[in-house]
């Protein structure tokens, strides 16, 4: 029943907010999309406490009957395990927080209540994905996240920026969707079934099931499970599928707090930890996983050393992260990965919205070489920005220390090849992690201020609106870890995931690696502040220096290793040159010109109409017939 | 005689014939005569609307075969005879052709030029539509099915655009030169059974040399009214010079006369001949999604580019077709009901803008979200449909078509699936172009948002949108039963000899 009104309740708030506003008014129907958010935030936390207190989750809801065809039946059903009632806790809370957040942030926007009402569309749209009981249900609340981050992305319509930004995180979304759907009809192929409970049940039976493909029997496990990875991968901007996340900064900075940080973006590690039990079957497919992940990690890590824009480095930070969670599920340590998702989902909303506070403060600025020295000017933000760097760069106590540790302690203690590709990946991202951010911590606070005078004149510290959700997501980043670790990974872990997640052995494991394997990360992350504090702080003329010695490298990552370029040169050019091809000259010349040009043959151009409509008739649909019928039996005779 | 008494499917067909002996003896002054005209057809429209919406509700779900039979003897010594009846398949294209066809009328009411002719050929066209889904003898199937084309070549080459008469004659040409071909096949049928009735012909076995001709006839017929790659130029001409309504008649309720055509000959009658062909129609299906969305993608007006999409949909209803899977079959039937719905949706918003004076051109439009909220939340809605969005009517076909399509071939059902790619690109661009970014012209800041008409034209088909997206068992429950007795029917003559049906065509091994 909680779970029902927890995922609902957002949905009655994007009705109200967006169909019913004009009856509601402005004011009324922001209210209306709050109060309902509040009421699944309620219901979804205290969902979860009922769960910790019993110890298990709870039996699945089913709701109706969606599609039902022969044996391919999936059904509304809401699942109610212990993984879905934290992603339901974690996504209605800070969920809630940033729809209070937005009061303040886009008090001075024209269509405020649209904004909410997509904001509760997709939260809706996130809850029914985590508590999806069957494969495509949870590709409803996918792609129903998709929808909504590309409305928020575009949601400034009048930027072209913007705009482009939105089609691109669609459709790069959606070549990541198509191996999911074609993933989804292999399951079906396999399992005669896309019911969780059902595969998980029959994994043994089809353990050693062979599919023909490129003329050779694979796997059908590791196809499957390759295939719903690169769903994942779409839809968590891993490396290859990554382009999108940045330009999706051009949405509002509440939607890069929600979607692009906290939620949507983690629904594809989520995924690969539902359907744990199927991928533990799939070896090969977890090595890709780690591959990928680790890839990224590092990617990312560096991209966002060099970046300007105040959200993009966030953004690289948030695909760097997400690569950690990949790493410790491909290994599988998936507790570990959820321990990692639910951390960042705090400490990562809060940066973003700290960021938010700063371009707040700076008339919307958000290049940080035109910031500096805010530090006296917006105290709050100051400490809350603090919390959430420390967070990512993994300095103890706050939460990222924990769970960035457990997961280069699984990685490690996996003992395979790609176990220590991840952790070397790993161990180097969590130095470029700690640097990237404390680059952007100095460079906005502290030092000399950059910014025109009349923006400095206006700097001023956020409403109280917008500081009160950062003081409750910042008490996340500095709680979560210690409060969940025993939990999530520790002791109890075990207990507390109980069958919704089947982890692997390393999970055993992960207090016995050597001490110094132990502090490498930890080292790392102060050898990046170190690093950071003499480039920025004690010798500012440095990053210049460097810049010029090592120019090459600098534009390599200045420039996100020219994959946009590469994508555009070899993908989205010659697309558009196909379409054109194939609409003028294969369509206009070659199969209209058939009837077209016998047409003109057998008339003056100037008598040509008349021609159409008279003499040529049966010869244009002679020959029409004649190439036809050659066409068809040349095939059926060849074949 | 029928199990209600009174005979539902001849009266569902000649009703619009009544309004048309009705409306064609209007008389009075010009204007009396055009209102009279238009509400005369909306009424028997929706009359006829609502005996269908009864049809279904008193349809028996559990049989898989034919219900409400009639039978009167017509051309008795050639074995002919004036048969109607309805199964599960052609039940909601019935449906789908009464629900359609008010909104078309009420789409047309902008026409001012020659009313009562144009409401004359529209009924005239309802009347054959619908007759075709009823018939049940391949004569009475093929009066029907050719007389579609006479108020269709008179509504395109009277009421349509700049270039109507080049695009009526292509239309006329195409369509007449398939139909003639199948005439020949319909001769050779009756020979072979003796009679034309369709239950008949349904068990008269063909031998398999002959299925092939047939199947070539029969596809050169269908295959054009559904567009199929490369028989599909004429769609892009015929759509851009309808008027709004014909346009809406074609996308929505003539390209179904292709694929039902499939559905009810090509695949029961002919199965060697399907078999063999299957290969054939996976590729004439896929290029049509591939090719064609690429097209569309690189059209510059509206209209066009939502004809292109729609020929790229009867790609995928090609493919689900021959996959002879449940699933398939049903995710192209469902796909052929969403595809009614959406295509009607977006070509009625195209209008929409055209009503105020507007290009189709993509360049000259823009920024219209913020001058008419209502109308691009419902035009988004379509589009999101087109390029199925879950919890949309357009995504439950299409995932029904690409699982069958997976117990098949798994290049079939990825290169189907990258429709979900395509079809959103153009969509997207589609949406941008007339929705977002800054206002290209003075001209678009004072439009209108939608009039109640046109309000009253597009909720309903976005209800319809919805339903089928999100509880689609209320369709494919009534089509369970013809479809599984269908592909039950289909192995079974490919393997006499096996008693066991073969579960999966598919290519997974112990």
């Amino acid at each position: 029943m909680l779970t029902s009104i927890a995922v609902f309740a957002p949905l009655v708030g994007a009705v109200l907010a967006g169909i019913f506003r004009p009856f509601l008014g402005k004011q009324l129907s922001i209210a209306a999309s709050i109060l309902f958010m509040g009421i699944s935030a309620a219901a979804g936390v205290l969902d979860f406490a009922q769960a910790l207190q019993s110890g298990s989750g709870l039996a699945p809801l089913h709701l109706a009957v969606w599609i039902s065809v022969g044996d391919f039946a999936p059904d509304w059903t809401l699942r109610q395990d212990m993984l879905s009632l934290v992603m339901v806790a974690m996504v209605s809370l800070v969920s809630a927080l940033i729809h209070i957040y937005s009061v303040g942030y886009m008090a001075h926007d024209k269509t405020e209540p649209r904004f909410f009402a997509y904001l509760s569309l997709f939260t809706f749209a996130m809850l029914m994905l985590v508590t999806a009981n069957n494969l495509l249900q949870l590709f409803f609340g996918w792609e129903g996240v998709g929808l909504v981050s590309y409305l928020l992305i575009g949601y400034w319509y009048e930027r072209p920026s913007a705009n482009a930004a939105a089609i691109k995180a669609f459709i790069v979304n959606r070549v990541g969707d198509v191996g999911f759907a074609i993933g989804i009809a292999l399951t079906y192929l396999v399992f005669k079934t896309i019911s969780f409970d059902e595969i998980f049940a029959a994994v043994s039976a089809h353990a050693h099931d062979h599919y023909r493909l490129f003329g050779t029997p694979l796997p059908a496990l590791e196809v499957i499970g390759i295939l719903l990875f690169i769903g994942a991968m779409g839809k968590s901007a891993q490396l290859f599928l990554h382009t999108w996340l940045a330009d999706a900064m051009e949405g509002p900075t509440p939607v890069s707090a929600l979607i692009h940080a906290a939620t949507m973006v983690a629904a594809g590690v989520f995924m690969i930890v539902r359907m744990s039990p199927l991928l533990n079957a799939a070896p090969v497919a977890l090595e890709v996983v780690t591959v990928i992940g680790a890839s990224t990690a590092f990617f990312a890590g560096t991209v966002g050393c060099v970046q300007n824009d105040i959200k993009r480095i966030i953004a690289y930070s948030t695909c760097s992260q997400l690569g950690y969670m990949f790493i410790a599920a491909g290994v599988g340590a998936y507790p570990v990965a959820m321990f990692h998702l639910i951390n960042h989902a705090f400490f990562k909303a809060l940066l973003f919205l700290a960021a938010g506070s700063v371009i707040h403060a700076m008339s919307d600025e958000q290049d940080i070489r035109l910031m500096g020295g805010l530090f006296r000017k917006i105290p709050f933000t100051w400490l809350m920005m603090l919390v959430g760097a420390l967070a990512l760069a993994g300095i103890p106590p706050f939460s990222g220390y924990y769970s960035k540790d457990a997961i280069l302690a699984a990685a490690y203690a996996s003992h395979s090849a790609v176990g220590m590709y991840g952790w070397a990946c790993g161990v180097v991202t969590a130095g470029l992690t700690a640097f990237y951010i404390s680059r952007l911590f100095l460079l906005t606070f502290h030092g000399k201020s950059h910014a025109p005078a009349d923006v400095q004149a206006h700097v001023h510290e956020s409403p109280l609106v917008m500081l009160a959700p950062l003081a409750v997501l910042a008490l996340g980043a500095l709680g979560t870890g210690f409060m969940l670790d025993r939990l999530f990974v520790g002791t109890g872990s075990a207990n507390f995931w109980g069958v919704s997640i089947s982890a692997g052995n390393v999970m055993g494991s992960l207090d016995s690696i050597p001490a110094a394997v132990a502090m490498a990360p930890l080292a790392a992350g102060f050898g990046g502040i170190l690093v950071a504090a003499v480039f920025y702080i004690f010798m500012p003329s440095l990053p210049a220096i460097f810049a010029t010695r090592f120019a090459g490298v600098y534009q390599f990552l200045l420039n996100k290793w020219y994959f946009d370029e590469l994508y555009d040169a070899v993908l989205v050019k010659p697309t558009m040159r196909l379409a054109k091809f194939a609409w003028h000259v294969g369509d206009e010349q070659m199969i209209d010109g058939v009837p077209n040009g016998l047409a003109t043959l057998t008339s003056d151009a100037s008598s040509q109409v008349v021609k159409l409509q008279t003499g040529s008739i049966a010869l244009y649909a002679f020959i029409m017939l004649i190439g036809l019928l050659g066409f068809l039996s040349i095939f059926l005779l060849v074949r | 005689m029928n199990s209600l008494g009174f005979p539902i499917l001849s009266l569902i067909t000649f009703l619009p014939l009544v309004g048309v002996v009705f409306i064609a003896t209007l008389r009075g002054d010009d204007e009396a005569v055009a209102r009279n005209a238009r509400w005369g057809a909306l009424w028997v429209s929706l009359v006829v609307l609502a005996l269908a919406v009864y049809l279904w509700v008193v349809f028996d779900p559990a049989q898989p075969g034919f219900q409400f039979v009639e039978a009167q003897p017509w051309l008795s010594g050639l074995g002919v005879q004036y048969r109607m009846g309805v199964d599960g398949i052609s039940l909601f294209l019935i449906l789908l052709s009464a629900f359609i066809t008010p909104i078309a009328i009420v789409s047309s009411w902008s026409i001012n030029k020659r009313v009562r002719e144009f409401m004359v050929a529209f009924l005239l066209l309802d009347t054959m539509t619908i007759g075709m889904f009823c018939a049940m003898d391949f004569v009475v199937f093929y009066v029907f099915f050719e007389a579609v084309l006479l108020p269709m070549y008179l509504i395109i080459g009277i009421w349509g655009g700049e270039r109507r008469i080049y695009a009526a004659v292509k239309f006329f040409l195409f369509t007449l030169t398939g139909s003639l071909l199948m005439l020949l096949a319909l001769v050779w049928m009756w020979r072979n059974a003796g009679t034309t009735d369709i239950v008949t012909l349904l068990h008269t076995p063909i031998p398999p040399q002959a299925q092939t001709w047939l199947f070539l006839a029969f596809l050169a017929s269908f295959g054009v009214k559904a567009a199929v790659w490369p028989l599909h130029t004429w769609l892009p001409d015929a759509y851009g010079e309808a008027p709004l309504p014909g346009t809406i008649m074609l996308a929505a309720v003539l390209s179904k006369m292709g694929s039902y055509g499939f559905l009810r000959f090509t695949v029961p009658m002919l199965p060697h001949a399907s078999a063999v062909a299957a290969p054939l129609m996976f590729t004439l299906g896929v290029v049509a999604v591939i090719y064609v969305s690429l097209v569309a993608l690189a059209q510059t007006d509206m209209k066009r580019m939502i004809a292109y999409s729609s020929v790229a949909h009867m790609g995928l209803i090609v493919v689900g077709i021959f996959t002879f899977t449940v699933q398939g079959i049903e995710g192209a039937l469902l796909q052929m009901l969403s595809h009614g719905f959406v295509i009607t949706g977006l070509f009625i918003c195209a209008g929409v803008l055209l009503a105020r004076g507007e290009t189709m051109t993509l360049s000259k439009l823009g920024g219209l979200a913020v001058r008419m909220p209502v109308y691009a939340t419902l035009l988004m809605l379509f589009a999101l449909a087109s390029m199925g969005m879950p919890g949309t009517s357009g995504f439950v076909g299409e995932i029904l078509v690409i699982v069958g399509a997976m117990k098949v071939n798994f290049w079939v059902s990825l290169l189907s699936a990258t429709g979900m790619v395509l079809g959103a690109a153009y969509m997207l661009v589609l949406l941008r172009a007339v929705l977002f970014d800054k206002t290209t012209r003075p001209a678009l800041d004072g439009l209108k948002d939608l009039s109640a008409v046109e309000f009253a034209m597009l909720v309903p088909l976005a209800m319809m949108v919805l339903w089928l997206g999100i509880y689609p068992s209320s369709f494919t429950h009534i089509f369970e039963a013809p479809v599984s007795a269908m592909v039950q029917a289909h192995f079974a003559s490919l393997n006499p000899s096996s008693a066991v049906q073969p579960v999966s065509l598919a290519m997974v091994t112990k």
